[in-house]
């Protein structure tokens, strides 16, 4: 499923003292089967930008095709929408309401008007999905589990509608390091295994570094950058002026070029800085 | 005066889960914090060191032992209040902590409710914004900044309590990574130059690495302490207890496994480069 979006600009609070433009002019294509990092200081326009593709705001100007229908037109259904992409905001656990696991999860594909068996269907494959028993969990009220599990439940929520894009907004901020592998290794499966096109908002560098294979960076509304990881990442200076980073071993390994020759700085994970390394050190052996 | 800030004696914390069952989330603490101290508390989620800081505030009363601050006893209920003006505290999310709609009658909330006279109020403000360096933001609306400065204005509002010890928890976790700069350069002034105790709790293993001392929190335990380079070092351990080390940590380490002799105990990207 792709997502095309076409001059979009959104401003809060037009001809208000308020007026802000949150999105300006915004230009953006995404194919299918994309990984794409969405990255960009607090209040760049990330979580606008997201929040207009499954309609919940509606552009000021604009338009944003997702598989050639326009969205921003009026008399598109939203619930078509929202069923082909699945939104998931920070902290979505708040979102949690039901009194189990299972009437939670359920509850978006019953209001797609789902047969129950179906519903139960999608419920117990959603759960399963992210990792989590669903024999042992489903008459558990959400309430009782522990923060990981309940973010957990939430994403199955979403997934139970079986969109074909997903949109993850900083799904692991605020968990422990196990915590934040767990949620990264399962969205990794969901992208390896069901021909899924996702987006990942997301300030950990690191994480974007490993996980996507697109990244775009945005700034003031507008977007700043757009390339491969190993690219963007070759940026630090002009990242760090619009308050982001690169992640921690590439800034080691651009250190160590500036005072060795011969090396590569451009690497991304540590696995990758270790090989980069042990070369080096062959090559120097040698020499 | 003696130098510890915090000392905590055989602490336990109980409480009842939703099947009455008591659960204990803090199990037989003792711990000496010192007068300006800066603590690291790690430990994933559910391990109990949330319950640990709010212990030390006295916002959780001890089931079993003793939590004194500054010589109070937390059990001492005349004494609540001079406790939580020695050890303020910041929470995660900023926009839960900021009350009013501009930056300075923010900062003086705190002080107010102290019944600090007003030409004090105005001077702690000026001098709490100073050092977290928003001063030219007085007259702001707070809900207008970014996350990295709000967080800056709720570690104002409790240092215009005039804390000897500030308790963080998670403060960056929602920051971006200028926030998170901006954040960590703060509290590291606030104990090197301003002399207070820091107690961070943290999931960010490079913000640990910044402290004198690492505490490492599983399953109510203390299971891992030390310096940083102590803690980190032991790689292994510390992914067993479900936590990470910094990045080129976890390079030395891998490294070491292939052969190489490096030191096992580098922490910071300037090390690493010094010894390869």
């Amino acid at each position: 499923m792709t997502i095309k979006i076409e001059n979009l600009t959104y401003i809060y609070s037009p001809d208000s003292p308020f007026e802000v433009k949150a999105l300006d002019n915004i230009n953006l294509s995404i194919e299918d089967g994309e990984f794409i990092g969405l990255i960009g200081h607090t209040g760049s326009g990330k979580s606008t930008l997201i929040q207009h593709l499954n309609g919940l705001l509606k552009s000021t100007s604009g338009r944003i095709f997702i598989d050639d229908v326009d969205i921003t037109k009026k008399e598109v259904k939203l619930k078509d929408i929202r069923q082909k992409v699945g939104l998931v905001f920070q902290y979505p656990e708040h979102q949690l309401f039901e009194e189990t696991v299972l009437k939670d999860v359920s509850f978006g594909p019953k209001n797609l008007g789902l047969s129950d068996d179906e519903t139960f269907q999608r419920a117990k494959e959603a759960v399963e999905l992210v990792g989590i028993d669903f024999e042992l969990i489903k008459d558990r009220s959400p309430f009782e589990l522990s923060g990981g599990q309940r973010r957990r439940v939430a994403i199955a929520g979403v997934l139970a509608m079986k969109p074909k894009i997903l949109i993850l907004d900083e799904p692991t901020a605020g968990l422990d390091p196990k915590g934040r592998d767990d949620i990264l290794g399962q969205i990794q499966n969901l992208y390896n295994s069901n021909d899924m096109t996702i987006i990942l908002v997301s300030h950990s560098m690191e994480d974007i570094a490993r996980l996507v294979n697109r990244i775009v960076v945005m700034h003031k509304g507008t977007i700043a950058m757009q390339d491969t990881p190993r690219e963007v990442f070759k940026r630090a200076e002009d990242l760090e002026k619009i308050g982001l980073a690169i992640p921690q071993i590439t800034y080691f390994m651009k250190e160590l070029k500036s005072r060795v020759q011969n090396i590569r700085d451009d690497v991304l994970t540590v696995d990758e800085a270790k090989e980069e390394i042990i070369k080096f050190l062959r090559r120097h052996k040698n020499a | 005066m003696d130098n510890v800030m915090i000392k905590m004696d055989n602490v336990t914390y109980k409480y009842q889960n939703a099947e009455d069952e008591n659960i204990a989330a803090l199990k037989n603490i003792s711990l000496n914090i010192e007068r300006g101290e800066f603590v690291a508390i790690l430990g994933h989620n559910g391990s109990g060191k949330s319950t640990l800081a709010k212990l030390l505030n006295a916002l959780l009363l001890p089931t079993e032992g003793r939590v004194h601050v500054n010589n109070m006893d937390t059990l001492d209920e005349k004494r609540v209040w001079d406790i939580r003006q020695t050890a303020g505290m910041v929470f995660q999310n900023p926009d839960n902590q900021l009350v009013a709609t501009i930056v300075e009658e923010d900062v003086a909330f705190g002080p107010e409710n102290q019944g600090v006279a007003p030409k004090e109020i105005s001077e702690r403000v000026d001098e709490a914004l100073n050092i977290v360096g928003m001063k030219e933001y007085r007259k702001h609306a707070p809900h207008l900044l970014s996350g990295g400065q709000k967080q800056r204005i709720a570690i104002a509002g409790v240092l215009a309590m005039r804390p000897e010890c500030i308790i963080l928890d998670e403060p960056t976790a929602m920051l971006d990574p200028s926030g998170r700069r901006e954040v960590m350069s703060t509290i590291k002034r606030l104990n090197k130059e301003e002399n207070k105790t820091i107690i961070l709790i943290t999931h960010y293993m490079d913000e640990a690495v910044e402290a004198d001392r690492v505490i490492i929190i599983s399953e109510g335990e203390i299971a891992l302490k030390g310096s940083p380079r102590q803690v980190f070092s032991q790689v292994e351990k510390v992914l067993s207890l479900g936590l990470d080390v910094p990045q080129v940590t976890e390079l030395a380490y891998k490294l070491r496994k292939e052969g190489i002799d490096i030191k096992s105990d580098v922490l910071t990207v300037e090390e690493l480069v010094m010894l390869l």
